[in-house]
């Protein structure tokens, strides 16, 4: 496989991640059959399609809690498929927020926010303290930082998360469906700091059911269909514009919501 | 929390808390009166139960009692230290056996299925046959020399409570959901970093009652080295009764095994406590 290996382009607008050919199997499961794309320097990259159609696993594979069974994933110029590559070093580079059950229970939320900051980037002990209390004190947060996730609500719970991903300014945030199991009234805090992260620039790559958000926020839609990326294109092409009728039947379900 | 809620407060609020007073006020007073009935009616039964003055010389002498203290005060040092020893070792082997029994990796197959055989086997077989097994076994293949009974005690106590220790290591590993390792894993932190301050953390407090049980009958059954002929409390405790046919001394290893016990109790109340008071405290305005 490697002597056909793809070199990464290198410059300013060389793409955070790019992934070529990605497959991946559950035992005789394809999940993902083939799937290409690029995600650009302080680009927001919506993930969409049906539930079942691969959008976690992808993330998975990008994050390398799963090792793909074929195709390759570049961060920047790593190839992170490589099993010569430190795994750990990789994943540390990445910003993960998932679905739920982000923070640790037993740790409040200053040694959640700082725990990766000090054991994993060797952040000296203050530093990691003073930092993490400054992004907290950003989404009004601060004065929870001795408390404990189970006294926090869930949005609370996972804006809480979102600076934990970011305390090592990660090439990549990686956001999988993080409002889905909120309740209805807390979405919008949560959706809220992520647009503004997109408008500072951080490099998202999100998985979400909430269409509108992924319209209003998105510099790009890929839409997973049966394994194969069946749309890469603005919001407004994809989501609008679209001929593909498999695209428009998907996009139908939520207009009439 | 307390001072804002301390600024108004309602006659309804004062009535509440006059009444919850009383109540308090009055199940103290129930209980320590119940106690001192139950206490009276004991005393009666055996004070009119006619082999009471015997029992009481050949149990609760105080000339034996006072004799035997020191005596079985050294055994039980000796039970301390195995138990110490012990303790160390039940947490290594344990925590390695669940580590095994939990580990997903094919390699690591012959391993886990020999790890199971082994919990299994041992929790099956009585403390006091793995004892004599290990004591008198071990020193009959004749290859280490003379080996001190107090070591095989210890190595036997290792070996049988490992087992129950690494069973319920294991449910707790596995009650600790598997996004709390995706997430520290998402952090770069690695494999064994992820087990000693995630997954480990988490699942010692799901399991700590159940840790606490058996730690406390392990206690008792350090005592069970005297089958080898180790001087410890309770064997100190026999070779004065043989030669006194008095059986206080075992009342005094009783006393002392519990003693031994009290702090370990209080312990666990004390963590349990903290527990729920963190659960409590904080956060809410
Ligand atoms: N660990 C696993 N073992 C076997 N099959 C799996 C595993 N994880 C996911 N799958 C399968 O892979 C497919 C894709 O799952 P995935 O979780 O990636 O979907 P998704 O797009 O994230 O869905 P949702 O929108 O509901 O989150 C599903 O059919 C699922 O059953
Ligand atoms: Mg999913």
């Amino acid at each position: 496989m490697s002597i056909t290996t793809s070199t990464p382009e290198t410059g300013p607008e060389a793409p955070v991640l790019r992934l070529d050919q990605v497959r991946k199997s559950y035992g005789g499961n394809e999940v993902l059959k083939g799937i290409s794309f690029d995600i650009r320097p302080h680009e927001t990259v919506a993930l969409l399609g049906p539930s079942g159609s691969g959008k976690s696993t992808l993330m998975k594979c990008i994050n390398l809690l799963e090792r793909v069974n074929d195709g390759q994933i570049w961060l920047g110029d790593t190839d992170i498929t490589d099993p010569r590559v430190d795994r750990d070093r990789c994943r540390s580079r990445i910003g993960v927020v998932f679905q739920q059950f982000n923070l640790f229970p037993h740790m409040n939320v200053l040694k959640n926010v700082t725990l990766g900051a000090i054991k994993v980037h060797g952040v000296p002990k203050d530093q990691a303290r003073e930092r993490a209390l400054e992004l907290l004190d950003r989404i009004g947060m601060r004065q929870k930082a001795n408390a404990y996730p189970d006294q926090l609500s869930g949005g609370q719970q996972q804006r809480v998360a979102i600076v934990r991903s970011l305390m090592t300014d990660p090439e990549l945030l990686l956001l999988d469906e993080i409002t889905s199991a909120l309740d209805p009234m807390l979405v919008g805090e949560v959706l809220e700091m992520v647009s503004e992260l997109t408008d500072k620039g951080t490099t998202i790559l999100m998985a979400t059911h909430e269409m509108g958000f992924a319209h209003h926020a998105a510099d790009r839609i890929v839409l997973l269909l049966n394994g194969v990326i069946a749309e890469n294109g603005s919001p407004r092409q994809v989501m609008d514009e679209s001929e593909n009728p498999r695209t428009k039947e998907f996009f139908s379900h939520f207009r009439s919501l | 929390m307390s001072s804002t809620a301390q600024v108004h407060i309602s006659d309804v609020q004062r009535e509440r808390e006059q009444y919850d007073r009383r109540q308090n006020l009055q199940s103290v007073a129930t209980s320590i009166v119940s106690t001192l009935v139950l206490a009276f009616l004991v005393a009666l039964g055996l004070h009119y139960a006619p082999g009471w003055p015997k029992v009481k010389e050949s149990f609760f002498s105080g000339k034996y009692f006072a004799q035997a203290f020191p005596k079985v005060l050294q055994g039980l040092w000796l039970n301390l230290q195995v138990l110490f020893f012990a303790v160390i070792g039940v947490a290594i082997l344990g925590t390695l056996l669940a580590m095994i029994r939990t580990s997903r990796s094919p390699f690591l197959f012959p391993l886990r299925a020999l790890a199971q055989i082994y919990t299994t086997i041992m929790r099956g077989i009585p403390m006091i046959v793995v004892l004599y097994l290990i004591g008198f076994g071990i020193p009959g293949l004749a290859i280490f020399g003379r080996i001190p009974v107090a070591l095989l005690g210890t190595v036997a106590v290792i070996l049988s409570y490992s087992a129950y220790v690494a069973e319920v290591l294991r449910a707790g590993f596995e009650d600790v959901s598997p996004s709390q390792r995706a997430s520290a894993r998402s952090l770069g932190l690695t494999s064994g970093q992820t087990l000693r301050i995630v997954v480990i953390p988490q699942a010692l407090r799901k399991v700590a009652p159940a840790l606490m049980n058996d730690f406390i009958s392990m206690q008792k059954d350090v005592g069970l080295i005297s089958v080898l002929g180790a001087v410890d409390a309770v064997r100190a405790a026999q070779i004065l009764v043989a030669t006194s046919y008095n059986f206080t001394p075992y009342v005094v290893a009783s006393v002392l095994f519990i003693a031994t016990s009290v702090p370990f109790i209080l312990l666990n109340d004390w963590y349990s406590n903290r527990l729920r008071k963190r659960e409590q405290s904080g956060g809410m305005v």
